[in-house]
């Protein structure tokens, strides 16, 4: 018996659509010790999830493995005919998938969904399934267990859905269970807990974990080793520390340097020589005054926002931080007049706009841009990028032709990209160019505020640094204010100056970031910023 | 897409509209012959060599009558589709837009307007239509094509509503773009595509319902050659030549089976 539960050889992946043929995963090597923690990094493309998949040979339709060898306890996967693999699968190695809302039949109690498991591999009986199902309820830390197993998926929140799910990962003693993403889709405190579940069964158990994450915040906290994934092959693997604490290769270097989580310093100007002309004043330029919204929920009303007030200076940032459902982007939108407000105050350069209406909200339009959190939603299909940005010019009847196509040029060498880009559909830009084109049409009209809502949580982290970092150098260049909406601390402590904390519709704690991050008041944001992977 | 457009039956689909277009567009590439001449001395011949289709009463070559009808039958039937579509989108384009904002009442009341089009038969529309404005292709085109309206409307007002809710879309507004431009350059023309597949599709339909309306008596008057009226002009010697009927009948099949199948294709493909 070998020290190693997984090693994986020269594994190949190709996927084939049409005649084109693409080879995901290029030979990768990789194995994991009996019960400990692997953690697989990487971006989008990189070809982690492949690599995970192809594992178990659950790989989509049009996907294969090309070459190289699984060895599972000494068994060759790759081999194995599919009846055997299936009483792996679940058995013996299990998965925990990466949207919590997405994996349970929401027709199935939640109990029955756990039992059928153990009695497929354990063959128990109906009734002594059950009462296992809601011991594994209770081991997953989920309060009133016996209440939960009789109900369904959608009276559960997704951190409780995502415990259920590792629960049904452990329910039959697996000696590996690969994670894929196992949070990404839940909130910064909500992941710390179910990260911590993982953590702790898999110490308990003696379970073999291989962690699937994109975030290095996680990896450093949460594994032994590291493997680092860029195009299908591995860049760097090793221990926890080498790999992360003194990055041997450039594509982790920067990795790491990327990673919001891991850095402690607000992002400076990268600009050559030439700061503002005139020294910034920091005017007070947005202000909101008890702001509240409520919506109708059936019979009830559900109070989204509460007697929310805060100042966004000229030429400084404000992040407005919370997680889903605290309100954030409800305040953001009134705000930015795309919602009405149900009471409070919008004012504008001391001016109140609040019931701004036609002609005058256009015109103020002209001063406030909002960028979206999704790069794919928010351009025009159907549009080229020198169309899209051209837009606001031509609603306002800006330069001729000739003229407006200048500026498009020189807005895009602005957010840095090549001219060439110009024709483009969006179709053919990834996520970050898209976000580039998006922030390069809100300047079109030289507003003096952004608001930006969660413009970087879309996107992979190098990409959220190159795109942050644009964002900084426009302010300093420009001397805009940003009302930042996001839910990532680390992104905060990139970018901004001023911190709105809210929680449930109402603003918890607020102050300059530096005290925010360091010294807050609140229990909530305390909580907030510990839960942040890879933090001190 | 190419592995779907290559399938046999969508291949011979295009063929024969290909044929059906050639038909209505040069006829005379595809019969050389005079479709209103008959030879009084080839009454009623069966399908042969020289006379496909076979001769009719007054010894006209039906094969030439059929191919020759073919510009009226579907050049009526296009245009009720042009109809249907317009006026159709038109409404849906306008409704869509107005609910929720200044027009939810118009929108409610012109909806159940087009709720009591859709539920009076098109064929019945027609009908009515044919009989005020008095007979002939034309008004056929206008009667089917109004009997069509309804079910385009409902379909632009889904789109458009669906477009409307799209982040584009407040994007613009928020861009300070005016209402009516936003209107223009990004809802309708991302709403489009459904419209233009449903469009390929009621054309089969309309081919059909335009046959029947001619079958009836209301259409072309004689001598012109119409499919409809080729069929029924067949029908009091369909027990001793079920060549007039059954021939001009099986060209419309074909063409509308071969309309409907390629609008699948298109269809599907969005």
């Amino acid at each position: 018996m070998s020290d190693e539960i997984l090693s994986v050889d020269g594994l190949q992946v190709a996927y084939t659509s049409g005649r084109r043929t693409v080879e995901a995963v290029r030979g990768v090597d990789l194995s994991v010790p009996r019960g400990g923690i692997v953690a697989l990094v990487g971006e989008s493309g990189s070809g982690k999830s492949s690599v995970s998949q192809a594992l178990v040979r659950r790989l989509p339709e049009n996907g294969s493995i090309t070459g190289g060898a699984i060895r599972f306890d000494g068994v060759d996967l790759t081999r194995v005919r599919e009846r055997t693999l299936r009483r792996i699968r679940g058995g013996q190695i299990a998965f925990v998938p990466q949207d919590p809302n997405a994996s349970l039949n929401p027709v199935m109690r939640i109990g029955e969904q756990i039992a059928e498991q153990i009695r497929l591999h354990a063959g128990m009986s109906r009734a002594d399934a059950a009462k296992r199902a809601v011991e594994i309820l209770g081991d997953v830390g989920i309060p009133h267990p016996e209440v939960r197993a009789a109900q369904y998926p959608h009276e559960l929140s997704g951190g409780m859905k995502q415990r259920v799910l590792i629960g049904m990962a452990w329910s039959c003693d697996p000696r590996l269970v690969i994670a894929d993403e196992p949070t990404s889709a839940l909130d910064v405190t909500v992941q710390r807990r179910v990260l911590d579940q993982i953590e702790q069964l898999a110490e308990t158990r003696g379970t073999a974990v291989l962690l699937v994450t994109h975030d290095l915040g996680v990896a450093k906290d949460r594994a032994q080793h590291v493997v680092v994934m860029q195009q299908g092959l591995v860049v760097d693997q090793g221990t926890t520390a080498d790999v992360l604490g003194t990055p041997r290769t450039d594509y982790t270097r920067e990795l790491v340097a990327a990673a919001p989580g891991l850095t402690t310093r607000r992002l400076e100007p990268t600009l050559e020589g030439d700061s503002p002309a005139e020294p910034v004043t920091h005017r007070p330029l947005l202000e909101v005054v008890g702001l509240r919204k409520t919506f109708a929920q059936g019979e009830d009303t559900f109070v989204a926002a509460d007697d929310v007030s805060f100042v966004v200076p000229a030429g400084q940032t404000v992040a407005l931080v919370g997680e889903s459902g605290s309100g954030k982007t409800t305040t953001a939108r009134m705000a930015a007049r795309i919602t009405q407000a149900d009471g409070g105050l919008v004012l504008f350069r001391g001016k109140d706009i609040t019931d701004l209406r036609g002609a005058g909200l256009r015109e103020w339009r002209r001063s406030v841009q909002v960028v979206y959190q999704n790069p794919f939603g928010s351009l025009d299909p159907r549009m080229s990028v020198e169309a899209l940005i051209a837009e606001p010019l031509r609603a306002f009847r800006i330069g001729s032709r000739p003229e407006r196509a200048r500026r498009v040029r020189d807005l895009l060498d602005s957010v840095r990209l090549p001219s060439t880009v110009a024709e483009r559909l969006p179709a053919e830009l990834s996520g970050g160019q898209r976000q580039r084109v998006a922030i390069a049409r809100a300047l079109a009209l030289q507003p003096e505020l952004l608001v930006l809502d969660e413009p970087v949580s879309a996107l992979d982290v190098s990409v959220q640094t190159q795109i942050l970092q644009v964002l900084v150098d426009l302010q300093a260049a420009l001397g805009l204010g940003y009302l930042f909406i996001t839910h990532d601390f680390g992104v905060v402590r990139q970018i901004s100056d001023h911190v709105v904390v809210m929680r449930q519709g109402r603003v918890v704690e607020q102050g300059p970031a530096e005290r925010m991050l360091t010294r807050p008041e609140s229990d909530y944001a305390r909580e907030l910023i510990e839960a942040v992977p890879g933090a001190l | 897409m190419i592995r779907r457009l290559l399938r046999p039956t969508t291949l011979l689909s295009l063929l024969i509209v290909l044929i059906a277009a050639v038909m209505a567009l040069a006829p005379g590439l595809l019969a050389p012959g005079d479709p209103l001449a008959g030879v009084t001395g080839d009454r009623l011949l069966a399908p042969g060599l020289a006379h496909p289709f076979g001769t009719d009463a007054l010894g006209r070559d039906v094969y030439t009558r059929t191919v020759h009808g073919a510009f009226l039958s579907l050049a009526a039937a296009t245009a009720a589709v042009l109809v249907g579509g317009i006026a159709g989108g038109a409404i849906g384009l306008v409704c869509g837009a107005l609910r929720g904002r200044v027009g939810t009442t118009v929108d409610f009341v012109v909806m159940r307007f087009v709720d009591v089009l859709i539920a009076v038969p098109g064929i019945l529309l027609a009908l009515i239509v044919v009989a005020t404005l008095g007979f002939g292709p034309w008004s056929i085109a206008l009667g089917v094509g109004l009997g069509a309206a309804g079910s385009f409307a409902r379909v632009m007002r889904a789109q458009v509503l669906r477009v409307r809710g799209e982040e584009y879309v407040e994007a613009a507004a928020t861009l300070g773009v005016r209402p009516l431009t936003v209107l223009g350059r990004h809802i309708l023309p991302n709403a489009m595509r459904p419209v233009l597949a449903m469009a390929a599709l009621e054309l089969g339909t309309a081919i059909l319902s335009v046959s029947t309306i001619s079958f009836l008596g209301f259409g072309v008057q004689p001598p012109s050659p119409e499919w409809g009226a080729l069929v029924s002009d067949g029908r009091d010697y369909i027990a001793t030549a079920w060549w007039l009927t059954v021939l001009p009948g099986a060209v419309i099949v074909c063409v509308v089976l071969a309309v409907t199948r390629l609008a699948r294709v298109i269809g599907v493909e969005r």
